[in-house]
């Protein structure tokens, strides 16, 4: 199977007062495509920051990230926007959604970023007919116009989650996506990833239970910004 | 796209925002209505002097004033680009009236009426006589008597509260009595020993209103050869004071007064062989404007300090909204990130609160201007009513010589106040929205997590 994403070597550290904290000591990992790959590992272990500076969020002080055999660090600020607007999706875990934008609007962002003004205008129905035919996929056909503080939790993070899918991208990355919901609602939305992962959506997700990185296809061990064991479903 | 839909969606959902509105409101209102009247009544001075003086004038600052040539005026008279020429004696003296104890000190101008009302405004400056210049100093109850025309404040006419003046039906009769003290060319007293001052007779035929009240307060307007016995102007060869010239409408004031200047200075070397060649060459060539500078520069630099003042209200406005959108940016933090996230560029994101600061300023002017356009229209009618109920007024009508307040609107101006307005807007934004831009992505929603 063909690697979509490659970290060789990261490293990252913040200051911490006087100190500086290593977070990340030297992280090599590599992502199938259409795998569904579990981080998992306890609260501080460095695993949302290999997640940002696997999606360009952050940079690493050390180390490259290659997506599609290309290496991120080299990205202009262009390409980088690009990168994040079109090759990458985020799934936050507190859904991180605009209160000034309807349900359709939210989803409709990246596509309005990647079309530009004129573009989107051109393609505006298009484009709202594919962000609508993602919401009713995802059970919130009847929300379009709702705003986000008029939804609950598992019907915000689906909205998120339609947004990071909106310019389909190659790679979804998850940060702990249930971890602000409860179990049930939680679950319902570990299923759609499992639905989108069938259907051949690449995968990344950072949580700190094991039971819901289980459901991954590959698991990685994160401890103390090292990996620690990673493990493969048969 | 994105910029803007985001910046209309904050300005309406942004309670602050309507509070930067309101101060761009505030402000441009203030700016309209004060520069507005303000503009007005240095446009109506100016106007009120132009009308005085002329477009031109070729004047000395000496009281024995200069040769009289009717060559010069009829040469004058002759140019293309000259509409009217009016030649004018002016002096000093003590007015009373018969068998008074009082006496006032005043100026005398001695003019042809029908050309000095061609050369400037004095023929819609009189009230009985209003544009019938050739009756101007025939008095209507006395019609073969010597008349004379008065400054309306120094004719005694009563105004009303509201700036009014109450003119009697017919020119009120009475008699007055000028005098002077007559000087030679070399400005010793003329007729020396017998006959030092010279006193004549005048009956009140009209008032003249110019606005100045500098000139309506002691003005006296005398026919041109009375007024040079006055003054002793008529010898040994006449003499005049101020020559007054009207340029044709199409002949643009500069260009006007440089031939005119030309034109003088090729006399003056034609008669350098004058025996008081120095009063000649003391002449002065003018447009109104370098006349009237002393007058009108005190009433400019009330203007420019009004400008200052209202710049100062600009900067104020600029800092407001630097605070509102500096507290904006810190509360949309997490917006920022999230477009961050999505691959919003630094620069649109910049542009989303640019945007919402160009709509604060427009809303803000828009809503400013319209106010001030409202108040504009009814502040006469407004003042009038302050007035009747509570004796309130801007200007005290029986001090200044003001009529209405001046409320002519310029469009130009307008729009200049309202690009003001919004560019004190970006300029106020224009930090907050480098910083939005600025901000760390991982930072700020690791920040809005926490």
């Amino acid at each position: 199977m063909k690697t979509i994403i490659e970290a060789k070597n990261i490293h990252k550290s913040y200051p911490m007062g006087k100190q500086t904290l290593h977070v990340l000591k030297g992280i090599s990992l590599k992502v199938q495509t259409g795998s569904f790959t579990a981080i998992v590992g306890a609260s501080g272990s460095g695993k949302s920051t290999l997640l940002h500076i696997l999606g360009a969020l952050d940079k690493p002080d050390n180390g490259s990230v290659e997506f599609e055999g290309k290496n991120i660090s080299n990205f202009s600020a262009a390409q980088l926007n690009r990168y994040r607007n079109q090759s990458v999706g985020f799934v936050f875990q507190f859904y991180h959604l605009l209160n000034e934008l309807n349900v359709l609007e939210n989803t409709l962002l990246p596509a309005m970023i990647t079309n530009g003004p004129t573009g989107y205008l051109k393609k505006k129905k298009e484009l709202q007919e594919a962000a609508a035919a993602l919401l009713e996929r995802f059970g919130l056909g009847g929300r379009l116009r709702h705003r986000p503080y008029e939804l609950s939790g598992g019907e915000r993070q689906r909205v998120a989650i339609a947004r990071a899918l909106m310019n389909k991208p190659a790679l979804l990355l998850a940060d702990e996506p249930t971890g602000n919901l409860d179990s049930k609602t939680g679950s319902g939305i570990l299923d759609v990833l499992k639905e989108l992962n069938r259907g051949g959506q690449t995968i990344i997700m950072v949580t700190h239970d094991l039971r819901i990185a289980q459901m991954a296809g590959e698991i990685v061990h994160l401890e103390d910004g090292r990996i620690v064991e990673t493990s493969k479903k048969s | 796209m994105l910029p803007w839909k985001l910046a209309v969606r904050y300005f309406r959902s942004r309670p602050s925002s309507w509070l930067a509105v309101a101060a761009v409101a505030l402000c441009t209102f203030i700016v309209v209505v004060v520069l507005t009247v303000m503009n007005g009544l240095v446009s109506d001075f100016k106007e009120k002097n132009h009308l005085a003086v002329g477009d031109c004038i070729l004047t000395t600052d000496s009281l024995v004033g200069f040769p009289d040539d009717p060559n010069w005026l009829a040469l004058l008279e002759s140019q293309p680009f000259i509409e009217a020429v009016s030649p004018a004696v002016f002096g000093v003296g003590l007015i009373t009236q018969t068998g008074a104890d009082w006496n006032i000190a005043v100026q005398f101008l001695g003019i042809d009426p029908v050309r000095h009302s061609a050369a400037t405004g004095f023929g819609r400056s009189l009230h009985y006589r209003k544009n019938q210049p050739h009756l101007a100093f025939v008095p209507s109850y006395a019609p073969n008597e010597p008349g004379c025309v008065v400054g309306i404040d120094l004719a005694g006419i009563s105004r009303t509260s509201q700036g009014t003046y109450l003119h009697p039906l017919q020119p009120v009769p009475i008699r007055l009595i000028l005098s002077s003290f007559p000087l030679t060319p070399r400005g010793a007293m003329a007729r020396g020993g017998t006959d030092l001052v010279n006193s004549k007779t005048y009956y009140l035929a009209d008032d003249s209103h110019t606005g100045i009240p500098q000139i309506d307060g002691s003005m006296i307007y005398l026919p041109l050869e009375e007024a040079r016995l006055l003054a002793g102007m008529d010898s040994p060869f006449p003499r005049i004071s101020s020559i007054h010239i009207r340029f044709k409408p199409s002949v643009g004031l500069q260009e006007g007064v440089e031939q005119v200047r030309k034109l003088w200075t090729e006399y003056l070397d034609s008669r350098r062989n004058h025996p008081y060649f120095n009063l000649l060459e003391a002449v002065r060539v003018q447009n109104w404007l370098e006349n009237r500078r002393s007058r009108i520069a005190a009433v400019e630099k009330e203007q420019t300090m009004l400008i200052f003042l209202f710049l100062m209200l600009g900067i104020i406005t600029v800092f407001i909204v630097f605070v509102i959108f500096y507290m904006l940016v810190g509360h949309k933090s997490k917006d920022i990130g999230i477009l961050q996230s999505i691959g919003m560029s630094k620069i649109k994101i910049a542009q989303v609160f640019l945007h919402f600061a160009a709509l604060i300023g427009f809303c803000g002017t828009l809503l400013g201007a319209a106010g001030g356009c409202l108040f504009l229209v009814y502040i006469n009618p407004i003042e009038n009513w302050l007035f009747e109920r509570f004796d309130f007024q801007l200007w005290d009508r029986t001090i200044y010589a003001i009529g209405q307040i001046p409320n002519q609107i310029q469009p130009v101006f307008l729009l200049n106040v309202g690009l003001a307005a919004v560019a004190a807007c970006l300029a106020g934004a224009l930090i907050p929205a480098v910083q939005a831009a600025r901000k760390e992505t991982v930072e700020v929603l690791r920040v809005s997590q926490v």
